[in-house]
Formats: C-alpha cells, sequence, structure tokens
C-alpha cells in the first residue's frame, strides 16, 4: 500500500484515496506529427524496475492531479510535487540521486 | 428526505437546515477572503482547516474551492450576494445546499466511529480540531471536521446519504467499541 504526500492537501493520502494517471512527463504528439512521434505517444511507456515518475490524483480529496517519484522495487516514494512542471524539481532529483546514486529515467537523471 | 437518527455508540443524526455554498476561485486573493469573511463572520481557514461558527463558517475544500456554509434559509440570497460581488473577480458561486447531504454524530467515540470508514488517522495528535478532512468513507467520497473531541459532522452527495447514513449506523453500533 503506497502512501503519498499530495502538495496540494500537504496530507499523508492513503492509496486507496488517490486515482493512478500513468507515467509523468509525457508529452503529446497530435494532428500532423509524425506517425513515429505519434506512436510512441501512445503506446511508448517505461517499464523501469527502481526509479519510475508517475501522475496521482487527490481523487476523493482536493481533486488536484500532482506527481510521485518512487521506486517500483522497494516502493519507496522519494517525493511528490506539483503538476504544473515538465520536469521533476532539482530536490526530488538530488532525493533520488542520494538514494539511487547514477538513477537514468527517460532524459532524466 | 425525512429526519433520521440512529442511537449506538455515536448518535447519527441527519442534519436538514444547513446551506452550503461552493466558491471556486484563488482561495489566497484578497477579495474572495475578504467577502467571504464579511458574509459568514469568520476568517478564511488555512490549508485543510474548518472555521465554523454555529450554522456558518468556510471550509477549505483545495486551493481554490471554498464550501461557505449558512443556515438553509439563508443560502440562496447569500449565493446571489456573493455571486454579483464576486462578479469581477474570477470565481464562482453556486448554492449546493440540494446537492449535499450533512450528517452530525455526536458521542464520545466519536473518532473511532471515523477512523472505521475513513483511512484517515483520527487521533488528537494528527486530527485536530478546526481541521477539515476530505477523503472517503466506505465507497463514497465525502469530508469531514470535528466540532468538538464528541462531535463531528460529515458532508457527502445527497445521491448517496442513504448510503453514508447507513454506514455511519453500521460503524456506530452497539458493542463494536474499538477498545472494549
Amino acid at each position: 500500500m503506497l502512501t503519498l504526500n499530495c502538495p496540494y492537501c500537504g496530507l499523508d493520502k492513503d492509496e486507496t484515496e488517490l486515482a493512478y494517471g500513468g507515467e509523468a512527463h509525457l508529452k503529446r504528439f497530435g494532428p500532423g506529427s509524425t506517425d513515429e512521434d505519434f506512436e510512441s505517444y501512445i503506446f511508448g511507456r517505461e517499464n523501469p524496475k527502481g526509479v519510475h515518475f508517475e501522475r496521482w490524483r487527490c481523487a476523493s480529496g482536493c481533486t488536484k492531479w500532482f506527481h510521485a517519484a518512487r521506486c517500483t522495487v522497494t516502493m519507496e516514494v522519494f517525493g511528490t510535487y506539483s503538476a504544473q512542471t515538465f520536469e521533476p524539481p532539482k530536490a526530488i532529483k538530488d532525493a533520488i540521486s542520494k538514494k539511487r546514486p547514477g538513477w537514468t529515467w527517460r532524459n532524466f537523471s | 428526505m425525512s429526519d433520521r437518527q440512529f442511537d449506538g455508540l455515536v448518535s447519527v443524526r441527519q442534519v436538514q437546515d444547513q446551506g452550503m455554498i461552493t466558491v471556486r476561485g484563488d482561495l489566497k486573493g484578497k477579495k474572495i477572503a475578504t467577502e467571504l469573511k464579511a458574509a459568514t463572520g469568520v476568517d478564511m481557514p488555512a490549508q485543510m482547516g474548518a472555521s465554523v461558527k454555529g450554522a456558518s463558517g468556510i471550509l477549505w475544500m483545495s486551493p481554490d474551492e471554498a464550501m461557505v456554509l449558512a443556515p438553509l434559509g439563508d443560502a440562496p440570497a447569500l449565493a446571489g450576494e456573493l455571486q454579483k460581488k464576486l462578479s469581477k473577480t474570477h470565481a464562482l458561486v453556486v448554492d449546493v445546499s440540494d446537492a449535499r447531504a450533512v450528517f452530525e454524530l455526536t458521542g464520545p467515540n466519536v473518532r473511532d466511529v471515523l477512523a472505521k470508514l475513513a483511512p484517515v488517522d483520527t487521533h488528537p495528535d494528527v486530527l485536530a480540531l478546526g481541521a477539515l478532512r476530505r477523503t472517503r468513507m466506505g465507497q463514497v467520497a465525502c469530508a469531514f471536521w470535528l466540532m468538538s473531541d464528541t462531535s463531528a459532522r460529515v458532508i457527502c452527495f445527497r445521491s448517496v446519504g442513504d448510503y453514508m447514513f447507513g454506514i455511519l449506523s453500521s460503524a456506530a453500533a452497539p458493542g463494536s467499541e474499538v477498545f472494549a
């Protein structure tokens, strides 16, 4: 069972109060994009053993979307942060580097 | 809906005279804070807070949503007034009194009854008086706050009011004390 801290409520929320929203930091490719870009936007997902970034929604709380960084192996949560960003903030990256030196995920490290 | 009451570990009663107005907008904005204070007589609560005095109050629902409490009869007029006063601010005001159901739990076991239904730590060190908690109870979304150490109010959608009354009554069934 995951417990994530919603950055909008500021409270630790039980997994059953949240809704999972898939992988974080996807860039949308819509009409007019190349077939390769569109295909990878629709189907290309990370499936890492280790550090992962996800979208979550505080579904029965404040109803806001937020991002979470966690480890898929140990279920350790490195931190949660605002959804209004294209990449994880430095504090989150530093927190991950402390626990998993040399980690990479898509273009982030 | 008729008046309903269940007496067990706590007494569960449906509150019929609570008016509720949803206000959306930037709660940190000065205009909204001023107008809501003028309308209710209480200060804008902090994050996850409930400032309530009698039938009037303000509940912090999210960074851009507040629930204004008012006596049922006053709610439609108050909503209209707020709408007018906030017309030049980016805000939305709706009277949702008929869309929500309110229950009052009274009794010394109120924290235990809440803890049976919601994934929330209701220990006094964690859930303080004046704190609002939006969460779920059983299968449905709700918000609740403690009015004192022996009483709490629960708000949910009126469409699931029967369900809520049912699970609250069941969690308050005599003989089901958590620490008997």
